[in-house]
Order: C-alpha cells, then structure tokens, then sequence
C-alpha cells in the first residue's frame, strides 16, 4: 500500500490537461446553447399558434359570429347573409355546464375518500390508480362508451349523451386536485376541530372544504377548461347540430364541433368563422387557465 | 364544576354519527363509480368489438383490409395500429430532446425571473385545445412540410444512406405521418418537459453541490448526477407523453391524410386508431360490422395506451409521493 | 489504513494532537487568506468583513451557534454561492497570489484545488468505482490501469479500501452512512485538490463512524489543507489546529485551538464555550 504517500509532484494542477479542459467548457457551453435553443422553440409554437389564431381569427370575428346560426357557404354569391356560431356557443355552454355539474360533485366525493378515508388501503390505492388512467386515457374511447351506454338505447345523438362523455373527463381532473389540496392541510387543523367534539364529516365539509377551497376551485376551473375545448367524444355522442338546440335529448351543436366540420368543408368563408371560434375557445380556455393560476397562488 | 351535569354529546348515542356515516359511504359509493366506470368502458368496448372479434379473429391485427362495400365487407386494423404506435413513437423521438432541453434550462440555467413566466408558457402550451393544433398543424404546419421540408430538402433526405428510403414518398399533399408526429410532438412537449423539470428540482441541491465541488460543469451535473437519479422518474414522464400520443385524436385527424394503406414513407398519409374511428365511426351505421370493426380499434387502444400510462404511473410513483 | 492507525494511536485525547500546534507552525505560511471579505444573501449582509489565513497543512476549525456565518464562509472559499442567485461576495480570497471569488478565475479549476465534503453523505447513485472516477474523469484523461491506481489510492487514503475493495462495482448507495461520507472523502481527494472543506461531516453520523473521520482528518492534514466547520466544539478541540469563532457573520476571534479553549481573549468567545449561549 505504497500508494498511501503522497507524491508532491502529482499535486494540484500539474498534470491537469488545459486541452481537455477546454474541451468541457466548450461541451457545456454547447449544451447550453442548444437548451436555449430548445426552450425557444418550445415557445416559438406558442406564439406560432397565437399570432395564427390572432390574425386568421380577427378577420372575421363580427357580432354575426355572436348572433347567427350556421349558415351555408356563400361561395359564388356574396349578397347572401353570412352565418356565425351562436347555436355552437349555446351548444358549447349547455354540455360543458351539465358536464361540469355533474362531474365535479362526483370527483369532488372521490377526492375527499382518496385524502380522508383510503389512506393506504388497498381500494385507494386502486381508485387512485384508476382515476389517474382516466386522467390521461384517449378521450374518444369515453365518446365510445357513452354511444354504446346512452346513444344506442335511445336510439341517436344527444346533448345529453355529450354531457355525460365531458362529466367522465372532469372527473379525473376534479379528483386529482382536490386530494392535493386536502391533502395540503395540517393534521394538526383536523385534530384541532375533532378535538372539539365535531364529527368527521362536519370537519370535511365545515373546515376542510373551506381551507382547501381556493385550491378546489382551481381544478374546477382546469377541468372546465379541458372540456371546453373537446371534441372526439362529442363527435361521438351529441354529434354536432346545425341549428340551436335546447334539447338534450336531440343532437345538440358545439364549438369544437362546429370548427371541425367547418375548416374541413373546403370553402374559405366557412374556414374564416372556424377560425374566428377557434380563436374564440382558445382564448376562453387560457383565459380560464390563467384565471386557475392566479386563485392557487392568491392561496399561496 | 362538578355540580352541573356535563351536556350529552350532541348526535352520539349510539357511538357512531350518523352523518359520519352516510357521508363516508357518499365518498366511497363515488369512488366505486369511477371503478366501475373504467370498468364499463373496457367492457362496453369489448362488447362492442365483440362481433368483429368472431368475424376476423387474430387477422384483425395484421391484416390491412379496409373494405366497406357490401357482401364484400372486410376490415383489418393493421394500418391503423402501425400509424398509430409510429406517429407515438415519431413523437416522442422529436419531443424528448427538445423537452429535455427546456427542463434543463428552467431548472439549471435560466435566471430566477425568467423561470416562471417561461414555465408558464411552455404549460399553456398544453392548455391549448387539441382542435385548435389540428386546425394550426393543417394551416401551418401542412404547407411548411410540404414545401420547406418534403420539396426543399427531399432530394438529400432520400440520399441519405440506409435510412433514405423513409424519405421516398409519391404524395406530396404535406399531410403525413410525418406531419402528425410533429404536430403530436409539440402536444406532448409540454407534458414530458413539465415533468422533467418536477423530476429535477426534486434533486436534493447537496447532490448537485458535490458535483459541482469536484469541478464539474453544468452539463456534467445533469449527466452525471441529475440524470442518473431521476432516470426513472424521467423513463415515466416520457411514458406519459407516449400514453397521449397514442390517444390523441383531433390534432391527428387533421393533418395525416386519413389514408387506409400502409404507408411505405414517412410523408405518405397514414391513418391511426383515434383518427380512424373519428372519421367513420359518425358515417356508420348503428350495428353494422364496420362500427364493431371501430369497437375493436378502439378497445386494443385502450389496452395499448393503458399499458402504457400504468407503466408510466408505477414508474412515477415516488415522484407522486413527494 | 496501517498508517491512519498509526497515527491514531498517537493521538492523546485533550486539546491538539500529535502534530505540532504551537504558534509557530500556525504561522506557517497562509494556503488561503480571506481579506476584508463581504458576503450578501440578496440584500442581507451575512458576512463581515472577515480576515482570516487558513496555515498550509493545517486545520482550521469553524465554530460559532447556528446562522453565525461559518458556513458561508466555506462556501465563499469555493466560490459554491455563485450556484444562487442573488448571493454575492465582495473581499478578496487570495489564494497564489490570486484572487479567488473573482469572476476571471476559472470556476472548475478552482473547484479542483478546493474539495469539499457535505453535512450529508452524498453518494452518486453509480458503483462505488465510478462514484471516484466521476470527479477524476473531469480533470483527467486516464488509461484505464492509471485510473484504477488512482481509485485505489483515493480510497486507501480515505481509509475505506479494505472496506470497499471487494465490491468497487456494486452501488454506492448500498454502504452505511460512515462508509458513504469517507466514500465521498474519497472522491473528493481523487481529484487531488490543495484545500479541502468540510462542512459538518459528522452531523449525521454515528460516534464510531465520526470517530473514523476525525481520525482521516489528522491524517489527511500531512497533505492537505483543511477547513472544518462544526456545531460540536469537542470535534473542533480535537481536531483542528487553530479555531476561528463566528458571531452574527463576524469574525470574533481566531487563536490556536489550544489558546482559544482554554483562555479566550474576547468575552463572546468565553461564553459560547461555555455554553452560555449558542
């Protein structure tokens, strides 16, 4: 173990290549200026998206687009009134109101048992498996389970039928969030209200619901906004509708529909009002976003 | 204090409250529900698929038969397979290298103040409606390999060595499997980046000092300590963006040509499960073989891409627990 | 290890070892001199124009209570801060003449020359091989026989080959904690640095696995400069040649451990040993 003296002459710097040195500032540096290059791509889509969606949306975003329903193209005869989108927003607003209506009590409970109830049991573990596969399965697979569970057995697309498809994708999205934030809570706040002789449901829903509240809400809203801009399940289930329907046990318009059918139709003026409701859902789902950011950092 | 008699416990006779009760049970019956409906949608699925299953049996998966005409009926879903795991496959090939990137950035080298806003972006980017990138890939990026991709530099891709062949493509419509994979790539970036870069903060700094102690660069410490620890977890993330991938319909159905045929090149149109099923599915008829056809498709979906996302969530487990 | 047995055995309990702690070695000439030396955690000012020298093959120990700055102050040593934003250092650290916490001064290059060992054992999730080999590989390029040589020699003097020698190609993950911090020692030494720092290497250890790195310490001392910080002023009594004591990112004083346990010039001193506060 000759080894264990130190030999002064292979101290410090001596025989430290300068080359190899080098070498590895320039590989950093390299790497560096491909992760620079990385992130502005990633950014440069973003704006790409935008800025098309800005400038190809503005065009033809009038009130008509608002207030009129679809029309036929006016290819060849521009006297013709122009059409506009406003059975796809009511349609839109309809199914992504009952959705969320109905998915979020349902995702909410799930939460709660996730956080309050299943810690560690087998039965929790699974939920919270299956409830993350949920999260990220193919949403055209929900559309086909809803034509065979609701559309067959009554006998053609509904509204309806859509609303359940958009309540199955909020409830993932629901359940994720609230067992997050429940689980944010100091044990020492439950003990705190159990101590005064509270049951346990009254501290989930009286205190804990409400400490947790901001945070609920957030994934209320980004559930909202996931299924506002759906469109494979609905294709599959409320179809799509050409004029405003309130019924829901018809086929019923939405906006994502209404784009897809119209940028695919081949006349440009129809691909100008898909534009201008592609800008329209893009701005509603980011705005709504943003809006989700905000409450959770007001929280925090 | 001991003269007044100590108020009976509100709610309590019988030891167990009964709203506790009904409350517990609300939670636990929801929780069923979501067990039994991830339960019904395989079943459903199944069912549907079920004639098709008896008509083709196994040749359903490799044969490339699409043919509606009747008394002829014949479908394969071996197309739609193929596009759909190449499109993934293509997409994760394009988007790891990028999201790496932008997570190494974030986490490593960019300035305090820049982390968030440029954080922000890159996860809106995942907000954005899959509509709206099929609407975008079409008008955009369509037209952009068509003419600055396929026709400007196809003459050297199809010279490259062993691998040109992937590059000789008779169509030139710009919609391809190529183009669905890039279009699947900037959808999934957001995803796989965001969790890289959660992956990499959860590195506990005094690792990355010891590396940086010893005089290692910033790339070293990603390379030799960053990414050794947080492999799995990173293995998962990328499991993740595949599982969307495969599942994504809209973007798809835009931008790759919906063609029933094999393709024999990256910029020939393909088709994939999702997108097929979005197509026909609405056209066909209540009953028919054609719509069981589509139920099958849609059922080995859902068995590849929950594979898939159970995969990336065990892989991902500790970063869950954290 | 025969040697680090050797030594040990020559080490009396009590104040100062084997070695001569007499003033003179002391003022053996300085490795590091920290002169007039500001530190800022954003606008917080958590150093104070310290001056200090740090002898040539000695140890210095840094004591003071929690927050007092002896921490920072190593990782002013080799320039570590520069990682965060916001944190900067204003002074000099003259290390051949140069100094040190100057933006010119090659980062890596001087994080070669100055070591440092954590609170907590850091291995990285590779072999125990390539735990020593990562930091030699930035330096150096080594065939692979001079490679082993050199792993071997960078465990054998941080006392842990006849521990490891079997398994160099199982985990690092899988050693106890003693074994994981002289593994770390170890890797440290491998990239053959002047100075080493030690930022409370024993906090989370056990007393025979602390008794171990004290006792590497003495023995690394023959050839390198060493910076120990630590909470426990017995570790600092019996390892360090001289003891620098920090309060409120002042440096209070700095004497001979010997001197500075046993008849404190400053009043704040005599206090913190005596555990008057802290």
């Amino acid at each position: 173990m000759s080894s264990t003296t130190f030999q002064p002459e292979t101290r410090g710097v001596v025989r430290r290549s300068p080359a190899l040195a080098s070498r590895r500032k320039m590989v950093d540096l390299t790497v560096k200026w491909l992760c620079m290059a990385a992130t502005l791509i990633g950014l440069f889509f973003l704006a790409s998206i935008m800025l098309t969606l800005l400038w190809r949306g503005l065009v033809a975003l009038d009130w008509t687009v608002l207030t009129e329903e679809f029309r036929p193209t006016r290819y060849g005869d521009d006297t013709a009134p122009k059409g506009g989108l406003v059975h796809a927003i009511i349609g839109s607003l309809i199914q992504t109101a009952i959705g969320t209506a109905i998915g979020t009590p349902i995702g909410l409970l799930v939460g709660t048992y996730l956080s309050e109830y299943a810690r560690g049991s087998v039965l929790g573990n699974v939920l919270r498996f299956v409830s993350d596969v949920l999260l990220s399965a193919p949403s055209i697979l929900i559309g086909l389970f809803i034509y065979q569970l609701v559309v067959l057995p009554m006998g053609g697309f509904s509204g309806i039928a859509g609303a359940l498809a958009l309540a199955i994708i909020v409830i993932p999205v629901v359940v994720r969030t609230t067992e997050d934030m429940l689980q944010l809570i100091p044990n020492t706040l439950r003990e705190a209200v159990i101590g005064l002789g509270a049951p346990k449901w009254k501290m989930i829903t009286l205190v804990c619901y409400k400490a947790a509240a901001s945070g609920i809400l957030t994934g209320i809203l980004l559930a909202v906004a996931r299924i506002a801009g759906e469109t494979a399940p609905l294709l599959l289930t409320s179809f799509g509708n050409n004029v405003t329907s309130f019924d829901l046990t018809r086929a019923m318009a939405s906006l994502p529909i209404a784009i897809y059918q119209q940028a695919n139709s081949g006349f440009p003026d129809l691909i100008q009002i898909a534009w201008s409701g592609a800008l329209l859902i893009t701005l509603g789902v980011l705005a709504i976003n943003i809006i989700a950011r905000a409450v959770l950092r007001g929280r925090n | 204090m001991g003269a007044r008699a100590a108020p009976k416990p509100i709610g309590r006779g019988r030891g167990v409250d009964i709203g506790d009760l009904l409350f517990e049970w609300m939670c636990r019956g929801a929780g069923i529900l979501v067990l039994l409906l991830l339960g019904g949608i395989i079943v459903t699925l199944f069912i549907g698929a079920l004639p098709a299953f008896r008509e083709f049996g196994l040749g359903f998966l490799t044969s490339t038969d699409w043919n509606p005409v009747e008394g002829r009926e014949n479908y394969g879903g071996a197309v739609a397979i193929f596009g759909t795991v190449a499109s993934a496959i293509l997409a994760i090939v394009f988007s790891v290298p990028v999201a790496f990137g932008i997570a190494f950035f974030l986490t490593e080298l960019a300035p305090e103040w820049l982390r968030r806003p440029v954080g922000t972006a890159i996860e809106l980017l995942a907000a954005v409606p899959s509509i709206i990138y099929g609407m975008w890939g079409l008008f955009v990026v369509v037209p952009f390999v068509q003419m600055h991709i396929q026709l400007a530099l196809g003459d050297y891709l199809t010279a490259i060595p062993l691998l040109g062949f992937l590059f000789e493509s008779r169509f030139f419509a710009g919609t391809s499997l190529f183009t669905a994979a890039i279009v699947l790539a900037i959808m999934i970036l957001p995803f796989i980046a965001a969790t890289m870069r959660d992956v990499f903060l959860q590195v506990p700094p005094v690792y990355k000092e010891s590396a940086y102690g010893l005089g290692a660069t910033r790339w070293e410490v990603v390379k030799g300590v960053v990414l050794p620890y947080t492999r799995i977890s990173v293995v998962g993330g990328i499991m993740l963006g595949l599982g969307r991938a495969l599942g994504e319909t809209m973007a798809v159905t835009f931008v790759i040509g919906n063609a029933n045929r094999m393709p024999q090149s990256l910029f020939d149109p393909s088709t994939t499960i999702a997108s097929i099923v979005a197509m026909e599915f609405p056209e066909s008829l209540m009953g028919s073989l054609k719509q069981s056809a589509l139920f099958a498709l849609g059922f080995l979906l859902f068995v590849i891409s929950f594979l898939v996302l159970a995969a990336s969530r065990y892989l991902l487990r500790s970063r869950l627990k954290a | 290890m025969g040697s680090t047995t050797e030594q040990t055995a020559a080490s009396a309990p009590g104040f100062g070892g084997m070695q001569a702690r007499s003033a003179e070695a002391l003022n053996a000439q300085a490795r590091i001199s920290v002169r007039n030396l500001d530190f800022y955690y954003g606008t917080n000012k958590a150093l104070k124009g310290i001056n200090l020298d740090l002898p040539d093959r000695q140890v210095t120990g840094m004591i003071g209570p929690s927050g007092c700055g002896k921490s920072t102050l190593l990782r002013v040593l080799n320039r570590m801060y520069s990682l965060y934003p916001g944190q900067r250092a204003e002074g000099e650290v003259l290390m051949d003449g140069r100094n040190m916490i100057d933006a010119s001064v090659d980062l890596n290059e001087l994080r070669a020359k100055v070591g440092m060992v954590f609170q907590k054992p850091t291995p990285f999730p590779m072999t125990i091989y390539d735990n020593i080999a990562f930091g030699i590989k930035l330096h150096e390029k080594l065939p692979k026989s001079e490679m082993d040589d050199r792993v071997e020699w960078a465990l054998t003097r941080a006392a842990i080959w006849t521990e490891v020698k079997d398994r160099l190609q199982s985990s690092a993950m899988g050693l106890s904690g003693g074994q994981q911090q002289r593994l770390c020692i170890a890797r440290s030494i491998a990239v053959r640095p002047e100075v080493m720092l030690f930022d409370e290497p024993t906090s989370a250890l056990d007393p025979i696995s602390t008794l171990k790195i004290e006792e590497l310490i003495d023995e690394l001392k023959r050839d390198f400069t060493i910076c120990i910080v630590t909470h426990n002023m017995q570790q600092a009594a019996r390892c360090a040649d001289q003891v620098a004591f920090f309060y409120l990112g002042e440096l209070v004083e700095v004497a001979p451990a010997a001197q500075l346990f046993t008849a404190p010039r400053e009043k704040r001193t005599q206090e913190y040993i005596t555990g008057r506060f802290g």
